[in-house]
């Protein structure tokens, strides 16, 4: 029950959270953190909030894959989660209605307070947060509590709350959705200094959750975010196949600026392709592996800030 | 006098370029892709060309490093002679092919050189993989390419396998090597090294054209990495899940000295393992991702100068000495 109050937003205690890996099977630092919390939970204990780490994509896990049958993490629409379950429904489909069912239902009173779900990029992003609603005030005030806990170190916020290009990811049951994505990280590969930089997000996010619901008060603040405004394909010829690669400026450039007229790709044999855009962008997602299939080789943002209500226990 | 001798080898009239061995090691499906349809758009006839071979088109249709087993393990001797089963996987039946197409393997009529591209996740800039540390053509391409390229860190790795016990597909021709380009992650191309893999081709083609119009390339010494042994990740005793990461300090370090003491991994609770080894040596394939299910965190090798004499083509079938 959240209610408004003078620029004061007052939310129930956070007692039902839990930490997802593996909803992409390959991306190792959340399999890892998962499992690791399965067998110990101490670490990610707090008074008054039981957090639950749970492994969303097991079948992916197991095979080292991103999926299995299709995305879990884009398989959380209205469609799916009401289809007759069925074992014809491809896996991650029936996945997504067994999720819904212990963390949801998505959009009731019954869902899951928060959830942070674990994913790495092998993208030049370093640690990034992934925010789906811009009225979401509580994250907002989370997401800024990290971002000073780990201050000097750069933990950037990425909101997608664009209307076509918004998906429907396993976080979504729950009522604050949390996605986490840190790289760069081939798939299927464990490194040590990604692993903790994962790990020490968490930590400040659970700590954030202990002081709301001991009744801390989160003064009104602002919060710098990127905010998704376009995918950009892959220059392809006739039959679908790319012609073109991240041009060597733009690799590993992600959340710098990117003018009209910069480099953007470059051929096969050599020659550049310049962006065209109307503005100065900022891109991220820069050649993520996984994005090929989905025609992306980079999304553009732009820089926006958002304020923050003061945010209370009620 | 020692040095003035020059080794006269046949003339490398057949080489093969293969892209895709691994299906989701893209610079060099792309490379080749391109190659291909180069060649097409030139539609030039002359000089000789060399083979494009595309390996494994499944697995680079799915992008999978292999859609059933390993392609790059299925051409030892007896792999290649052990009979065909009516359901091989896929990757045996392409084995043959290739072995059919570029080989066979051991014989006079195999193809004078295979070059195969490879991507690694490890940060191993551009490595020469061969079997052989007295291999004169392999090692004078490795010297000319680390003069046409002096800012591309490069090493030559040598696995002491004889030919029989020779497993991939850079075995099946007379002279051989897989070019290893990283760190790149599976699945994606980056176009510094996709560039890299391009330049190096390039450079190998010119040396070959060079040799067989009858250059002589001058001796020198070759630093070569001859691996000694894998080491595996540290695993539970009962369920096998790996319980430690390659540590920080020695992640992206390959080549570099590792000594005994050294930090190898890192447990999740933070503890550092130390390496227990008693000589020094240098590791290579760090954290190479297609390693895990394989056991292997890195590989050592033991490294040492080997001297390359003078080299020049012959149209005699066989190594001639001229001083």
């Amino acid at each position: 029950m959240s209610s408004y109050n003078n620029n004061n937003v007052r939310l129930n205690a956070a007692r039902r959270v839990a930490v997802f890996g593996g909803t992409h099977g390959n991306e190792m630092s959340g399999v890892t953190l998962v499992n690791l919390w399965m067998k110990n939970s101490a670490e990610i204990q707090r008074k008054g909030v039981a957090t639950k780490p749970f492994i969303t994509n097991p079948k992916a896990v197991e095979k080292c894959s991103r999926y299995v049958d299709t995305d879990l993490n884009r398989a959380f629409t209205a469609e799916n989660l009401s289809a007759p379950s069925g074992e014809d429904l491809p896996y991650e489909v029936q996945r997504a209605q067994e999720i819904n069912k212990m963390f949801g239902p998505k959009g009731s009173p019954d869902a899951y307070d928060v959830i942070f779900d674990l994913h790495n990029t092998t993208s030049n992003m370093g640690s990034t947060l992934i925010l789906e609603s811009s009225k979401d005030h509580f994250n907002l005030q989370m997401m800024n509590y990290i971002k000073k806990a780990l201050a000097p170190a750069s933990c950037l916020v990425l909101l997608n709350e664009h209307p076509l290009l918004k998906y429907s990811t396993s976080r979504s049951v729950a009522k604050h959705p949390v996605g986490l994505e840190v790289g760069p990280q081939p798939q299927g590969v464990l490194r040590s200094n990604i692993f903790d930089s994962m790990r020490v997000i968490i930590k400040h996010a659970l700590d954030f959750i202990e002081l709301f619901n001991e009744g801390v008060e989160f003064p009104p603040c602002t919060v710098e975010v990127f905010r998704v405004l376009e995918r950009v394909d892959y220059p392809r010829d006739a039959n679908g196949n790319i012609i073109a690669m991240v041009h060597p400026n733009l690799q590993d450039c992600d959340w710098e600026p990117l003018n009209p007229g910069d480099p953007m790709f470059q051929t096969f044999d050599g020659k550049t392709i310049h962006y065209q855009g109307p503005g100065t962008v900022y891109p991220t997602f820069i050649n993520e592996a996984a994005y090929y299939e989905k025609q992306q080789a980079f999304v553009t943002t732009k820089r926006e800030t958002l304020v923050a209500c003061a945010v209370k226990k009620a | 006098m020692d040095g003035q001798e020059a080794v006269c080898l046949p003339k490398l009239s057949r080489v093969a370029v293969c892209g895709g061995t691994h299906g989701n090691e893209l610079s060099g499906v792309y490379l080749v892709k391109e190659m291909m349809k180069s060649r097409k758009e030139e539609d030039n006839e002359s000089g000789s060309q060399p083979v494009l071979v595309l390996s494994n088109p499944r697995a680079t249709k799915k992008c999978l490093r292999y859609t059933e087993v390993d392609l790059n393990r299925c051409f030892s001797r007896d792999a290649l002679n052990s009979p065909l089963l009516d359901i091989a996987p896929y990757e045996v039946l392409r084995s043959r092919e290739l072995d059919a197409l570029l080989g066979p393997k051991g014989s006079p009529y195999s193809v004078d050189l295979v070059c195969d591209l490879h991507n690694t996740t490890s940060n191993m800039g551009l490595c020469f993989i061969a079997y052989s540390d007295s291999d004169w053509i392999s090692m004078h391409i490795f010297k000319h390419l680390k003069r046409c390229m002096p800012d591309i860190p490069m090493r030559y790795i040598h696995f002491d396998l004889p030919q029989d016990e020779s497993y991939s597909l850079d075995s099946v021709g007379k002279h051989g090597f897989a070019m290893e380009i990283g760190p790149q992650p599976h699945g994606v191309v980056r176009s510094n090294i996709y560039t890299t893999m391009k330049c190096g081709v390039q450079h190998m083609l010119d040396w070959i054209h060079l040799f067989n119009s009858g250059r002589v390339f001058e001796g020198g010494f070759v630093d070569v990495f001859t691996l000694v042994k894998h080491l595996d990740y540290p695993r539970d005793c009962s369920t096998l899940d790996i319980i430690a990461a390659i540590h920080p300090q020695l992640q992206d370090r390959d080549f570099c000295l590792l000594n005994p003491g050294d930090p190898l991994f890192q447990t999740f609770s933070g503890e550092t393992m130390p390496y227990n080894g008693t000589e020094s040596l240098h590791p290579f394939f760090i954290n190479e991702c297609a390693y895990y299910e394989k056991g292997i965190a890195l590989s050592l090798s033991r490294l040492r100068r080997v001297k390359i004499p003078a080299v020049c083509a012959t149209s005699e079938q066989h190594a001639v000495i001229v001083t």
